[in-house]
C-alpha cells in the first residue's frame, strides 16, 4: 500500500508511512506520538486520528485497545479553538 | 453567573426527550444546541421509522424533530425551559461550572445535574487518497443533501452496507445521484434487509466481502478501486475492481463524542459493540460523576429510538432525584426500562445487549 498518500491526522497531514516510522522508532503510546507529530492537536481535536492511530498502536505491540496508555489528561479544554474575542466578550461580561 | 437546576447538552433525539420529561416532572431546564435548529441527526431524516408505534414508528425523522421542538416550545412559552440554540459547549470545568459559546461569547454557568447527549462523530477509513477532494462521511453528504439541498457530486460508491450506508445510498438515488455500488467489508448486509432491498431494485449492487482499496484522482475522486477480502479481511489480491466515480462516501461507523466528560476526568470503558470509548454508566445512565447522565449515541451507538428513550428515562431520573415528579412519573421510569429492553430483544440489538453485558463489568 501507498502509505504516504494515507492521511491518518487531517488537520495536522500525518501520513500513515510517518506514523509506522514513529512507531519504528520506539514511540508507541497515543500522548508522544501527538507530540512528536501534533496529531490530534488541530481544529478537530482529533476526533478522526485517533481512533486510527490507536488501531495501527495496536497492530504494532499486540496490544488491545484499552491497554494502550492514554494519559486521563490528554483531552484538554476548550473542546474546539475559540476565537481571542469570544474570551474578550466574556471578560467584559464578567466586569459589567 | 448563571445557576441553572438541570443543563441538557445537545438537541437532538436523546437530549430533546430528556428536556421534555424532566419540564414535565417539574424541574427547570436549559437545553444548548449547538445547531440552528433542534433536532439533531432527525434533521435530515426522510424515511420512516421502524419499531414501536409509541416511539413514533411510521413517522419520518423529520416530523419527529418537529413534534419535538414544538412540544418543547410550549414549555419554553410557561418559562420552564431555557432553549438555547447555536450555543456550543466547550469547557467543563471543576465543580459543577460549564462553559459556552453563545452570540460570540464564552459564557459560564452553574449547574445542579447534567445529562449530556452529544451524539457521536463519523468514522474515517485510512486508504491512499483518502483525502482527496470527494471523500466525504456518509452523514455529512446526508446533510448537505437533505438539509442544504446540495449534491457534492454525480456518481457515487457507499463504503459500509449498514443502515446509514443503505439510507443514505437511497436518499441519493431520489435526489438523482448515481450509485454505482454499495461495498461492505463484512459476509453480509449489516442494515435492515428492507433498505437494502430498495436500493438492489433499483439496480444497486452492494458487494460485500469487499473493501475500499484506493481512491485515484488528480484534483478530486475520479476514480475508487474495490478489492474482495477474506475471512480475516485480507484484500485477496487480483480482485480489484475500478470504479468511475467522483465521491467517495464513508459509512463505517460511528465514535460517541465524549470529549467534554474526558476533559473532567469522567470514566470511560472501551467497547467496541457500543462504538469504542463510552462514558461508563449506570441503568439508570448515570456516569463515574454523580451528577452526569449521558443518553443516545454517547451512551453506545444504536437508534434515534433507544436515544429517545434514554433521554426519556435520564430527564425522569434527574427531576427525581432533584425531588420532582409524583408517583405517576417516577412509576413511568419502570415502563420505559420495559420499553427499552423491548426495543432491544431483536436480533439486529445483539450488539448493544452484549456491550450492555461488559458495561456492567465496567
Amino acid at each position: 500500500m501507498n502509505d504516504d498518500k494515507v492521511i491518518i491526522c487531517r488537520c495536522e497531514d500525518l501520513t500513515l508511512k510517518e506514523l509506522r516510522e514513529l512507531l519504528k522508532r520506539g514511540y508507541t503510546t497515543f500522548d508522544e506520538i501527538k507530540r512528536l507529530s501534533r496529531a490530534g492537536m488541530g481544529p478537530c481535536q482529533g476526533k478522526t486520528c485517533k481512533q486510527l492511530i490507536l488501531n495501527e498502536i495496536k497492530k504494532y505491540t499486540r496490544l488491545e485497545i484499552d491497554k494502550i496508555p492514554i494519559r486521563p489528561t490528554a483531552v484538554r479544554p476548550p473542546s474546539r479553538p475559540l476565537i481571542f474575542n469570544e474570551i474578550l466578550e466574556s471578560e467584559n461580561e464578567r466586569n459589567s | 453567573m448563571e445557576q441553572v437546576e438541570i443543563l441538557v447538552v445537545g438537541g437532538g433525539p436523546a437530549g430533546m426527550m430528556a428536556s421534555l420529561s424532566a419540564v414535565q416532572s417539574g424541574a427547570n431546564v436549559t437545553l444548548l444546541e449547538r445547531e440552528v435548529k433542534l433536532g439533531g441527526q432527525l434533521i435530515k431524516q426522510t424515511h420512516k421509522f421502524f419499531g414501536s408505534y409509541k416511539e413514533y414508528a411510521g413517522v419520518r425523522g423529520i416530523e419527529i424533530a418537529e413534534k419535538l421542538t414544538s412540544l418543547l416550545k410550549e414549555q419554553e412559552d410557561k418559562g420552564k425551559i431555557s432553549i438555547l440554540t447555536e450555543a456550543e459547549l466547550v469547557v467543563f470545568y471543576h465543580d459543577q461550572t460549564l462553559g459556552y459559546t453563545y452570540k460570540g461569547a464564552l459564557r459560564t454557568l452553574k449547574t445542579q445535574k447534567m445529562i449530556f447527549t452529544t451524539g457521536a462523530s463519523e468514522r474515517m477509513l485510512p486508504f491512499p487518497g483518502n483525502d482527496l477532494p470527494g471523500v466525504y462521511a456518509a452523514g455529512a453528504i446526508q446533510t448537505l443533501m437533505n438539509v442544504n439541498g446540495v449534491l457534492p457530486g454525480e456518481k457515487y460508491l457507499m463504503v459500509g452496507a449498514g443502515n446509514i450506508g443503505l439510507i443514505v445510498s437511497y436518499q441519493l438515488l431520489q435526489a438523482g445521484a448515481k450509485v454505482l455500488g454499495v461495498v461492505e467489508a463484512m459476509p453480509r448486509i449489516g442494515g435492515y434487509l428492507v433498505h437494502a432491498s430498495k436500493i438492489r431494485r433499483m439496480g444497486v449492487p452492494i458487494y460485500t466481502s469487499h473493501t475500499i482499496l484506493e481512491a485515484h484522482g488528480k484534483d478530486r475522486v475520479e476514480e475508487a478501486v474495490i478489492i474482495a477480502v477474506d475471512n480475516k479481511y485480507k484484500p485477496i489480491p487480483g480482485t480489484e475492481k475500478v470504479i468511475k466515480v467522483d465521491v467517495i462516501s464513508l459509512a463505517v461507523g460511528l465514535n460517541p463524542l465524549g470529549e467534554l466528560l474526558e476533559q473532567r476526568g469522567i470514566k470511560f470503558c472501551y467497547i467496541p459493540e457500543l462504538g469504542g470509548f463510552v462514558p461508563w454508566h449506570d441503568e439508570n445512565l448515570r456516569t463515574s460523576h454523580p451528577d452526569v447522565y449521558v443518553a443516545g449515541d454517547l451512551a453506545g451507538i444504536e437508534e434515534a429510538t433507544t436515544a429517545m428513550l434514554q433521554g426519556e428515562l435520564a430527564g425522569l431520573v434527574v427531576a427525581g432525584e432533584l425531588g420532582y415528579g409524583n408517583l405517576e412519573e417516577q412509576n413511568k421510569i419502570g415502563l420505559v426500562y420495559q420499553r427499552l429492553k423491548e426495543f432491544r430483544t431483536g436480533p439486529k440489538s445483539e450488539k448493544t445487549r452484549e456491550g450492555q453485558l461488559k458495561l456492567i463489568d465496567g
